[in-house]
């Protein structure tokens, strides 16, 4: 449950609200646009099996500030593991360093709300707080459940990582506000083998809930079938083809096709240097018509929701495509000063270690009209892609690929052989534009969706119903 | 923390954990500081500092079958924190399982402290004005480079101090000092509605040995503009050949496929192929944990083992794996000394400083005997499954026709199986450079699908 911030800072590191003002008037002597504290402490716990064992347990405690000051486009950061009145004013000695203003910019009043206006994620019990035992049996309970699927289960490398982490920030504008993170996730993975041939099958879930979900298990066994499933389906896979074809997009994981193509492309960072591919574009059509593209911090319990993000600004629900016309970025605080709009709640730093900027949260596309067995059935040549590993994105170019692991040719509406995995590339400023069916099953992923941008990682959410692609790129090897 | 203290904060670690009941223990205890600074047109984006110290611990409790193990880590280096972290190591190690596999390693532990020129002492004091210059003068140099240079990322460099400590319940202690100076510059590029970024960059353990500052920025820019007006091709079978920025990662995932756990693990297409032929004759692949200088170099890796050089492909001979004590005992052989490991886990096989050993012919010579096919100068995209081989990224380069550079491409895929690729590497450059710690020139292979238009 949440706490008002400055108990928490105080029982914490001892320090107390005239600390924070003393650090941020430390900032704030020379001229700057905005300082701000972020401190962070958590834990993180993983337990992993393999060859039917859990071979390793390990536990991570993490506590540091990161202070930042802005001015104009410039800022200054410094970080420290060391929580204490003398090293915060050390670090935001150097962190004003920036600022070539001789000035002292205002005086700092600390004014709260203290506690997130809502809680998308209460525990009752941190999940780094359950006992380890509950932890590794589940990982045997899952070994021997895999194995029993189906004889030619070879290897079962399975996983539980638990997280809590619990932010706080300060900043000269008078921001005060902590939040509590929960974070849970479960990794299976198998590998099949058949003769001479071996293939492997990944599932995951998570989000921001109490352990003692993934614990149950209705919900890791239908979770470790689908490994199974798709091991021993890649099994009898074929050449996936080469070459550029209509593609149908199952719902739920296969958004990361939203994520790569048009997701970072739409953060304001690269937008207000004119680096994006779609910079200047609001307003103008990026995708076919009833193509609507939304970036939701706000949804309960999901793994890239947050209730404040690291900057302290409320998430929210920011529609970022609109019937196929582009509408808007996502903001942290810096690029929305500098754009002159509102910030959106997407300011994100992997830890204290970063400084913060604009980063998705769960992205997904509206449901369309369609049935799904229809689009199927209007395809005459084409591939059908079920579920995805990663992708990535040239921001500059607008080229984006994602990669396949489940999928089945499509021959005259239907759905026929599984094909090997392949990188489908694309290109993100018109990929929208060849959209020509929009499923009515919008899901969002499991929940283990993981970002990258410039060294930091954070996690996400995406999600897509059904979905026709005319004409992208697949690249198999078969004719 | 001083040399002295950071010592103590190591004995204190392995301490406690044999107090709590460790049968054996190993402490790791990295105190390093960093900057880092942007420049983008004239403007300092952000400088960065910090100061980091973190303390590893793995703790060892005998069972009857083996030991269980644990590990744990914190930046709360108190005397009472790193107490009750060793405590909760022991604990957390008590509830795996017993493995007949996990330990210390039983070989000899480095007795040398060999000097591997890892810093320059008159670096230390790194002058932070003297850094940003050098990304300033790197991101002028790419916009000076070309009209059509009108924007960019920015240009960037870091430097970071590190001392490592670490010690074991079998008694070997060690530290050493490093440090690692990097620069790099992304620009890009305008002409026509196109719109294309690249990037260059240097990396190296002394400032000195960086590449200039006004090259790494023109090298970066005619990246940038050579790739202006990029177009698809069809989907066509031709050779590929990868440049000194791409090549290495194919490298990375021979890597993946010959490191001990995706061995013992059977998640490696190669896991049984030790001694086989699996790459063409023109491939010799080494590791060297020794190379002066080196990006990936340490007098000895995460379980106090002696660094070596390891011969892991010899003409086209599978010659070793590359091994921690772990995945060394589940095969039946010997630790390479290949252990990597940072304060937040456990010890794990890595490569150190890995190269492909290098030919006669430079690129130039390498486009003219093509002919007609495809220069990769960027892949994206994480397609590669070790445990199949199988290989599918996304692509941009050059189109070679005639055996010069025709066009620029994009939005092409290129796909293979990378056993079949080792096997089909018929030519490789001379124009090694280490841009990281796993380096290769030029390299050909002979056939591959390209997907297209």
């Amino acid at each position: 449950m949440n706490q008002d911030a400055l108990a928490l800072l105080h029982g914490r590191f001892g320090l107390d609200d005239r600390s924070l003002v003393a650090t941020l008037d430390t900032a704030l002597e020379r001229t700057v646009d905005h300082a701000e504290l972020f401190f962070e402490f958590g834990t993180q716990d993983a337990v992993s099996l393999e060859e039917g064992i859990v071979k390793s347990g390990d536990r991570h405690l993490q506590q540091g500030v990161g202070v930042r000051a802005v001015a104009g486009e410039r800022q200054g950061y410094a970080h420290s593991d060391e929580v204490t009145l003398e090293s915060l004013k050390l670090a935001a000695a150097t962190a004003r360093a920036i600022s070539e203003g001789a000035g002292r910019t205002r005086a700092v009043a600390i004014a709260g709300p203290g506690r997130p206006a809502r809680d998308l994620y209460p525990v009752a019990l941190a999940p780094t707080d359950v006992a380890i035992e509950r932890k590794t049996a589940l990982l045997s309970d899952i070994d021997v459940h895999a194995r029993r699927l189906d004889p030619r289960v070879q290897q079962v490398m399975a996983s539980v990582v638990c997280q809590h982490r619990c932010v706080l920030v300060a900043a000269s504008d008078g921001t005060l506000v902590a939040d509590q993170q929960p974070l849970v996730r479960l990794n299976v993975q198998v590998v099949a083998g058949d003769g001479a041939r071996r293939e492997v099958g990944y599932q995951g879930m998570g989000g921001r809930f109490e352990l003692a979900r993934l614990l149950d298990p209705q919900a890791w066994q239908p979770l470790v079938a689908e490994a199974v499933r798709v091991a021993t389906l890649n099994l009898g896979a074929q050449e996936c083809p080469a070459g550029t074809l209509d593609v149908v997009l199952g719902p739920g994981w296969p958004g990361v096709l939203l994520h790569e193509a048009v997701g970072h492309g739409l953060e304001g960072d690269f937008n207000r240097k004119r680096t994006s591919a779609f910079h200047d574009r609001l307003g103008q059509r990026v995708a076919a018509p009833g193509v609507t593209v939304i970036d939701d911090g706000t949804l309960p319990e999901r793994r890239g929701s947050l209730n404040v993000d690291d900057e302290g600004t409320p998430t929210q629900r920011t529609v970022l495509i609109e019937d196929g016309i582009l509408r808007g970025y996502l903001q942290d605080r810096l690029n929305a000063r500098l754009m002159g709009v509102p910030p959106t709640g997407n300011g994100r730093r992997e830890s204290y270690h970063h400084l913060p900027m604009p980063r998705m949260t769960n992205t997904f596309m509206l449901a369309g009209p369609d049935e799904p067995a229809d689009i199927l059935r209007g395809v005459s040549h084409g591939l059908y892609a079920v579920s995805f590993g990663g992708g990535q994105v040239d921001i500059t170019s607008g080229k984006f690929v994602f990669t396949a692991n489940e999928a089945y040719r499509i021959e005259n509406g239907r759905v026929g052989a599984p094909v090997k995995g392949a990188t489908l590339i694309g290109n993100g400023p018109d990929v929208l534009t060849r959209v020509v069916r929009i499923g009515n099953d919008l899901a969002l992923d499991r929940g283990v969706g993981t970002c990258g941008k410039d060294g930091q990682s954070v996690p996400v959410g995406v999600g897509l119903p059904t979905l026709r692609v005319n004409g992208l790129t697949v690249g198999g090897t078969a004719s | 923390v001083s040399g002295a203290d950071a010592g103590d904060v190591v004995e204190r670690a392995l301490s406690a954990a044999v107090r709590a009941g460790a049968d054996a223990a190993d402490a790791l205890l990295v105190d390093s500081d960093e900057l880092e600074a942007r420049v983008r047109d004239r403007d300092v984006e952000f400088v960065k500092r910090s100061r980091e110290r973190r303390l590893g611990i793995r703790a060892l409790v005998r069972g009857a079958r083996g030991l269980r193990s644990a590990v744990t880590s914190t930046s709360d280096l108190s005397p009472a924190a790193v107490d009750r972290l060793a405590a909760d190591t022991a604990a957390l190690a008590r509830a795996t399982a017993e493995d007949p596999a996990a330990g210390l390693p039983e070989q000899p532990y480095a007795a040398d402290a060999p000097d591997l020129a890892l810093f320059d002492p008159a670096d230390r004091d790194v002058d932070v004005e003297a850094r940003i210059d050098a990304a300033r003068r790197a991101e002028t140099a790419a916009r000076a480079a070309d009209a059509r240079i009108e924007n960019s990322e920015g240009s960037q460099v870091d430097s970071s101090f590190a001392q490592v400590h670490y010690g074991d319940t079998r008694g070997f202690r060690g530290r050493y000092a490093a440090a690692s100076h990097g620069l790099s510059s992304e620009p890009v590029a305008r002409a026509n509605g196109s719109m294309q970024r690249d990037h260059w960059q240097t990396r190296a353990r002394r400032l000195r040995d960086l590449e200039s500052a006004e090259a790494v920025g023109r090298r970066a820019a005619l990246r940038a503009v050579r790739r202006l007006g990029g177009r698809r091709v069809a989907t066509c079978q031709v050779p590929v050949l990868f440049d000194p920025v791409t090549a290495p990662s194919l490298l990375g995932h021979l890597v993946a496929c010959v490191s001990g756990q995706s061995v013992y693990r059977g998640t490696s297409f190669l896991a049984s192929r030790m001694g086989d032929t699996i790459a063409s004759e023109r491939v010799t692949v080494i590791d060297d944990g020794r190379r002066p200088g080196g990006l990936g170099s340490r007098p000895f890796d995460g379980e106090g083992q002696p660094t070596r050089r390891t011969a892991v492909v010899t003409r086209g001979r599978l010659a070793s794996w590359l091994l921690d004590a772990y995945s060394a005992r589940k095969l039946g052989t010997a630790t390479t000394g290949n252990a990597a490991r940072g304060p937040g886990g456990a010890p794990a096989a890595a490569p150190t400083n890995l190269w492909l050993e290098p030919g006669e012919a430079t690129l130039d010579e390498l486009i003219v005997s093509t002919g007609r096919g495809l220069l990769v100068t960027e892949l994206i995209g994480m397609g590669f499954n070790p445990v199949t081989g199988d290989y599918s990224r996304g692509a941009a380069g050059l189109w070679i026709e005639g055996g010069e550079i025709a066009h620029p491409v994009e939005e092409i895929t290129i796909a293979g199986n990378l056993g079949r690729m080792l096997l089909d590497i018929d030519a490789v450059g001379s124009d090694l450079v280490w841009l990281s710690r796993v380096a290769s020139p030029s390299l050909r292979i002979a056939n591959l699908t390209v997907a297209g238009a």
